[in-house]
């Protein structure tokens, strides 16, 4: 796990700042014998923070991708430990498996109790083994559908963290029918009466996001991404090409800033400086307050209203003319 | 015998003949059709004629909306809902061309506005609220416009306590609408939730090919789930599971027949027994005169109890 001291892996983009960062180093080794070095160094740290500030507001859609995909990025796991460190798991479908790409459990946010659903890709290899990435199989998400159904019976509210690459095209995940899975989640998430808030923490793909997605409130953090298909399966599609990624990532508006423009979703959580990998704490204390903020207000409404609300905001969502 | 052999075959024939202006390939394209199973020619008007279904091999062609609506309802009874609903470029979405260039190719080539025909209509003297896919516009794709459609449509089935028909055929969620595409999957099941909480009945209708966000949404959340004799049906695709498990699938892997085996499907009906079979599945259901009467009764004796 990753903890403020480690050394976080630097993305492509982050490569100015890695090789500033090795002067100044390089810098303040010499300030022993060469104390008339420092101004120099403040000035060259002057700089670095100057730089980083620049590089993350100007990030290009696929730059986003990569901070969503981070390698260190925090998964579902690391929040749940932070709202409650005595969350309680629950596990599996009741019918044929228990999915480790979906994780679930009773966890107490602030003043709230809440059944917490959330996928999982695993943190080493042989967890993403484990995992399948985070792709998950129909059993996660009927494992999901029993939790759902867990919340309406208890009157809790849900709350989905959403970070996978989408559903995975395997064989017997054809065979036990991922698409009816995916779509009856969808149609029991419209039947509930409890409150519903989705985040996508990290990746949004496509079907396997929103089987777990359709929710009274969507967040999304401020560097994960949402979209229809990856950029990866986009890009081969409409320009038959691999190299056409960053493309891609900019025709279909996939971020954070631009679906929160076309109003799909509601609310987009900042970030520490850098991406939500480098404070865990920091990252899980501002979604928690976002949380429970978006609660206090979907708690007032009547069982019935919060039902009403949800069917309104995706009954709304398209653009046609006639 | 292949086709381009058998039209030289004609042509030297037609030559021999004296025939003076001879038929051009696309002439005789649109005149005949071969059989993509058994290679068979047909002449078009008997394909058409039989459901385009192939006389020979009982292949089923893959046909348009306007052909499915009118082997399927009743003749003049099917009134269009929704006729002038079109997609616009919301993301300004531009690949190789623009979307806006694209959704008038596809137009053109389809004489369709999007790739459903919604509206109410009579099957075998049955009114149900219908719809139609057309994998000939733009892949059968669902973007807003068909979102918006089948959204209506149940709404006016919830309206007008009418069952639901949806004969679906599509690749899966239009691209180039991003997470508007998406989000249509939501809203139609939303809107599916409302008509099952109504206690009205759908019927989804798969056909050759449906796929992808049409799959995980509408195509598979009816009552009754029906499938036509060799359509391909599934979430993701034949050749991305093969790229990704690098094993060959079985041939008949996310056929109709395959998912019937597989507990997916109610049943599989050949094209000539859909609109009866729909019709008859209608009737069976339409139980409103029983369950009120049983109900009242339970009322009245409770009441009369209290007055003892
Ligand atoms: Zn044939």
């Amino acid at each position: 796990m990753v903890n403020n001291e480690t050394k976080t892996v630097p993305l492509d983009f982050e490569q100015p700042l890695t090789v500033l960062a090795q002067q100044i180093e390089l810098l303040e080794a010499q300030l022993q014998s060469q104390p008339e070095l420092e101004p120099d160094v403040t000035h060259l740290r002057d700089q670095y923070e100057i730089l980083r500030r620049s590089i993350y507001s100007n990030l290009r859609p696929i730059d986003h991708l990569a901070l969503a995909r981070h390698a260190q990025r925090p998964y579902a796991r690391d929040y749940f430990d932070r709202f409650d460190n005595t969350w309680m798991e629950l596990h599996g479908d009741r019918k044929m498996a228990d999915d480790p790409a979906i994780i679930s459990g009773l966890v107490t946010i602030g003043p709230y109790k809440v059944v917490a659903i959330g996928t999982d890709k695993g943190r080493n290899l042989r967890q993403k083994q484990i995992c399948n990435f985070g792709m998950p199989q129909p059993e996660g998400y009927r494992k999901a559908m029993r939790m759902f159904e867990h919340a309406e019976k208890f009157h809790l509210p849900i709350i989905t963290l959403i970070d996978t690459p989408g559903a995975y095209p395997g064989m017997a995940a054809e065979e036990h029918n991922q698409a009816e899975a995916i779509a009856r989640n969808l149609m029991v998430l419209a039947s509930l009466t409890v409150p519903v808030i989705a985040v996508v923490t990290g990746e949004g793909g496509s079907g396997g996001a929103l089987a777990i997605g359709l929710a009274n409130r969507i967040l999304m953090l401020e560097h994960a991404v949402y979209s229809v298909i990856s950029p990866e399966g986009c890009a081969s599609i409409l320009w038959r090409s691999a190299d056409k990624v960053a493309t891609a990532c900019e025709a279909m508006k996939m971020t954070a800033a631009e679906i929160h423009k076309i109003s799909v979703v509601d609310e987009v959580v900042d970030e520490p400086l850098g991406g939500a990998h480098q404070n865990y704490d920091l990252m899980a204390h501002t979604l928690q307050k976002s949380l429970i903020k978006q609660l206090d207000k979907l708690t007032k409404m009547s069982p019935k209203q919060i039902k009403q609300d949800r069917l309104e905001k995706y009954r709304k969502i398209g653009v046609t003319v006639e | 015998m292949d086709l381009k052999e058998w039209f030289a075959n004609r042509r030297k024939r037609q030559e021999n003949l004296e025939i003076k202006q001879p038929l051009t390939t696309e002439e005789y394209c649109a005149l005949w059709k071969q059989c993509f199973q058994c290679r068979e020619l047909i002449y078009t008007r008997d394909l058409h004629s039989n459901l385009s279904v192939c006389p020979k091999c009982q292949y089923h062609f893959r046909i348009g909306a306007q052909e499915r609506i009118e082997q399927l309802t009743d003749e003049g009874s099917f009134k269009e809902l929704d006729s002038s609903l079109s997609s616009t470029d919301p993301l300004k979405f531009f690949d190789t061309a623009s979307y806006s260039n694209r959704l008038e190719e596809a137009s053109k080539k389809s004489g369709l506005r999007d790739a459903i025909i919604t509206g109410i209509a009579s099957i075998q003297g049955k009114e149900v609220a219908l719809g139609a896919m057309d994998f000939a516009h733009f892949g059968g794709s669902m973007g807003s416009v068909v979102g918006e459609k089948v959204a209506r449509l149940v709404e006016a089935g919830i309206e007008n306590h009418l069952p639901v028909i949806i004969v679906s055929s599509s690749g899966g969620a239009r691209m180039q609408e991003g997470i508007f595409s998406l989000m249509q999957m939501a809203k139609t099941s939303a809107a599916l939730e409302s008509l099952h909480e109504a206690g009205l009945m759908y019927i989804s209708v798969l056909t050759e090919p449906t796929y992808g966000g049409v799959t995980a949404s509408f195509a598979f959340l009816g009552d009754i789930i029906i499938a036509e004799p060799g359509a391909r049906i599934g979430f993701a695709g034949r050749r991305v599971i093969e790229q990704t498990i690098r094993q060959k699938l079985p041939n008949d892997f996310q056929t109709a027949e395959y998912l019937l085996k597989h507990g997916q499907i109610d049943m599989v009906v050949e094209r000539p027994k859909l609109a009866e079979t729909l019709a008859r599945m209608i009737d069976f259901h339409q139980v409103i005169e029983f369950r009120p009467r049983v109900a009242k009764t339970k009322v009245e004796a409770t009441s009369t109890h209290r007055e003892q």
